[in-house]
């Protein structure tokens, strides 16, 4: 066992590193940092200057622009971005729905939608959830029936991340209400977000940002050739993709620049051993899950898709977030408890104001991508066969 | 012993909750945090017409002379309301420098006024790094002619906007972490040379930076002895955070309510959620810290009145530590159990959350009170 880099790995690190710094621009660095809304342009600005260098999907064959990189390096990179507070790649198109296009889709569906994807053309979102289907997304309501050559989909989708910059959604759909098990008679689609009868609506969410909508679909055409693997077989995708949704989730990379700025804004404080206690233990619970992430993503080489060990990362790492928030929050004590300025052209500390609504934010990563407490039903049946 | 509350109390926290039902609605509330000022004079003058506003003060003032036993009947159920006008800042604050430190002459101006709902106050302490102790008073009052000048800058003043008269600390003798030296002022918010900006808080309320450029005060405006403001200060923040202990109980009554409900009512996998023995166990727990936050609540608001300082202390320390626990626990417990629900704007829960997440750091987090607990020995 030898748990450091070798001079290769270094090397690439240097690399990676001083690529960033040269083309990384200040203001989305800023807005990362400063914990403020990135726009569309943000996301996808960074997103393609990472495809001209050919570095936007890792993960993908190299034959759709993957690298050929070890899990080591992957991870060199990830940790590279999440220093220099790059932009996220928005997940749904390059992490989510290109593995599914990759496993179950035709070659006219990945000769169509993959390159697009890559140069971050469309702007992807998920539609899985719908106000009655949330753990229980098997329960989803959301129909599809086919008429000629096409399918009319009626009904609606919610917490639809960045569903208001979308130009395509992936969904599961219910084409066959009369199966007795409810996971049989769903299918997969991909659906134009342009396309008449849909609407998309906002929902305020407690830090006063907007991230997540509701998608309505009323009578919606969807050509079949947008279905992904076969009609009523959705359930396997739906599956399949979860697991890649999850492995994002953990953020480490962005865990360790956090805590870095959880010492440097507690300045004094650090002095106090309460504080300092409690930053101890969440930066020791991170040096381990840094390694157990290393350990599993080794174990995912050779191209398995993941299984239950990315539901312990994504409950430790989304735990670690939490936490590290909530520090963050009490350094700067009684000053955290600014919102907004009334008068807005007042001089006002922005950066301090955003440390409570981040907290807030944040409670967020306990519930999506399968809440915290579904993972662990998962670990419980699928890794201990309880 | 005797847990009960009196006839009277039982009264008073009627009438308020009857008018809290239908005149502070969760949609009321919304409005109400959207307007210009933030809070609303409609809902100010019927708390002065309820006498809610007079509760702790003497009956010669125009109050009712209560006990903090009436007082946390007030603030549970304000708590339960997210009630945002600024009852702690000028009852439990502003009102309670003048009824415990203010000249006859002092208390006569202005405790009627406040007890009629005429006049507002706020406590002007907090300053940058200053976190949340009390001897940290960079502000200086240097003597000038009959009077002061007060230079320097205070933040985090909750309702300091709204305020019509600021009491404020401000050092006339000795170094900025110093024990003596500290004196308080008030200070009418429109004096000259008083620059005021103010921002929502994230739970709905109003906050504000204060600066004092040359702030001239008659000596008049002296409250107890010049340089000796520091025992004032403490007691009074003990008071206000037993009421504070008190408010959250009330929040964290509403969380748990509201989650149980959530529990019975949201299906997943064909079954209400609270069927799930994993979630089961989170509720009970949600219970032992609501009744564990309202035990030590009640010791809290039944001492501060009573015991000496050192006393005084150390269970106001234990109860906001217990409280600031408790409050972390159930706010984020019941975001969890929501699911997706519970963090969106148009739930009470989010905000209840939000309301929480501050009244547990409300004079000092968990860890301030450990270290004071630790300091009393
Ligand atoms: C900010 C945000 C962004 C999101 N983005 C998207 C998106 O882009 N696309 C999308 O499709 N969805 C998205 N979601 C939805 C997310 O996937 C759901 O919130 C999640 O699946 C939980 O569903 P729910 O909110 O309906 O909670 P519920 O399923 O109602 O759960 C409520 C509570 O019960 C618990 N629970 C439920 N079942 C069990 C059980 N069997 N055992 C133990 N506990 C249980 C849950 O863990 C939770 O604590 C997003 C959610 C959030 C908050």
């Amino acid at each position: 066992m030898d748990l450091n880099y070798s001079p290769e790995e270094s090397a690439f690190r240097d690399e990676v590193r001083a690529w960033i710094r040269a083309h990384l621009p200040d203001e989305a660095r800023d807005k990362v940092l400063n914990y403020r809304e990135l726009s569309k342009d943000d996301l996808l600005g960074w997103h393609r200057t990472l495809a001209t260098q050919g570095w936007v999907a890792p993960h993908w064959p190299v034959e759709w622009g993957g690298t050929d990189w070890t899990v080591v390096q992957r991870y060199i990179f990830e940790e590279e971005c999440g220093a220099a507070g790059a932009p996220p790649i928005v997940p749904f198109g390059v992490r989510m729905c290109a593995p599914v296009l990759l496993r179950f889709g035709t070659p006219e569906q990945k000769q169509r939608f993959l390159p697009r994807m890559y140069r971050g053309d469309d702007f992807w979102c998920q539609g899985y959830s719908e106000p009655g289907a949330g753990s229980d997304l098997a329960s989803l309501k959301t129909r599809a029936l086919r008429q000629g050559d096409h399918f009319v989909v009626t009904g609606q989708k919610t917490w639809t991340t960045l569903g208001h910059y979308a130009d395509w959604i992936f969904c599961l759909v219910r084409s066959d209400p009369g199966r007795e098990k409810r996971q049989e008679g769903i299918s997969f689609l991909l659906i134009d977000m342009r396309s008449p009868g849909i609407t998309v609506r906002p929902i305020a969410l407690m830090d006063g940002g907007h991230e997540v909508n509701e998608v309505f679909f009323d009578d919606v055409q969807v050509p079949l050739e947008n279905l992904v693997h076969e009609e009523h077989k959705g359930w396997t995708v739906a599956k399949f993709l979860l697991g890649y949704e999850r492995m994002g989730t953990g953020n480490i990379a962005v865990c360790k620049r956090e805590l870095a700025r959880v010492q440097a804004l507690a300045g004094p404080l650090l002095d106090d051993p309460r504080f300092r206690d409690r930053l101890t233990r969440v930066e020791v619970e991170l040096m381990a899950l840094e390694i157990t992430n290393l350990r599993f993503l080794d174990q995912l080489r050779g191209g398995r898709p993941p299984g239950a060990e990315v539901s312990l990362l994504k409950i430790k790492g989304t735990e670690i977030q939490q936490a590290l928030t909530e520090l963050m929050m009490q350094a700067a004590g009684p000053r955290a408890l600014a919102f907004r300025p009334v008068d807005a052209t007042a001089a006002f500390d922005r950066f301090t104001a955003s440390l409570a609504p981040r907290y807030c934010n944040v409670r967020k990563a306990t519930i999506y991508a399968g809440s915290n407490e579904i993972q662990r039903n998962i670990i419980a049946k699928a890794t201990l066969g309880l | 012993m005797d847990f009960e509350y009196t006839e009277e109390q039982r009264l008073l926290a009627e009438t308020l909750r009857r008018f809290l039902a239908t005149g502070y609605t969760f949609d009321a509330r919304a409005k109400i945090v959207a307007s210009a000022p933030g809070y609303s004079e409609d809902v100010w003058a019927a708390l002065a017409e309820m006498g809610v506003l007079g509760v702790p003060f003497a009956a010669e003032h125009g109050g009712f002379g209560g006990t903090t036993v009436d007082m946390l009947v007030v603030m549970e159920a304000l708590g339960e309301a997210l009630v945002v006008e600024p009852y702690l800042a000028t009852v439990g604050l502003g009102g309670q420098f003048v009824a415990r430190g203010g000249s006859a002459a002092q208390q006569a101006r202005i405790l009627p006024a406040l007890i009629q709902g005429r006049a507002k106050l706020a406590f002007a302490q907090t300053e940058r790094d200053a976190r949340w102790d009390l001897r940290h008073v960079a502000v200086r009052a240097r003597a000038a002619g009959d009077g002061f000048r007060l230079d320097g800058e205070k933040c985090a003043v909750l309702h300091g906007g709204c305020a019509d008269l600021l009491v404020v600390s401000a050092r006339t003798a000795g170094a900025d972490t110093d024990a003596r030296g500290i004196s308080l002022f008030l200070v009418e918010r429109g004096a000259p040379g008083v620059a005021v900006t103010e921002y929502r808080t994230l739970d709905g309320l109003r906050a504000a930076d204060v600066r004092l450029s040359g702030v001239a005060v008659p000596r008049a405006a002296l409250l107890g002895a010049e340089g000796q403001g520091l025992a004032l200060a403490e007691e009074v923040v003990d008071y206000a955070t037993a009421l504070v202990c008190a408010e959250a109980v009330g929040a964290i009554k509403y969380a748990h309510d509201a989650t149980l409900d959530h529990l019975k009512t949201r299906r997943q996998f064909g079954v209400p959620i609270g069927s799930f023995q994993a979630l089961q166990h989170r509720m009970v727990d949600i219970l032992i810290s609501y009744e564990q936050a309202r035990s030590i609540a009640c010791l809290a608001c039944v001492k501060v009145d009573t015991a000496e300082p050192a006393e005084r202390r150390r269970v106001v320390s234990a109860a906001k530590l217990k409280i600031a626990d408790a409050a972390r626990h159930v706010s984020q417990e019941a975001v969890q159990l929501h699911g997706a629900m519970g963090m969106t704007e148009e739930l009470k829960i989010s905000h209840t959350f939000r309301r929480l997440t501050l009244l547990a750091q409300a004079f000092g987090d968990a860890d301030h009170h450990l270290a004071r607990l630790a300091a009393c020995g």
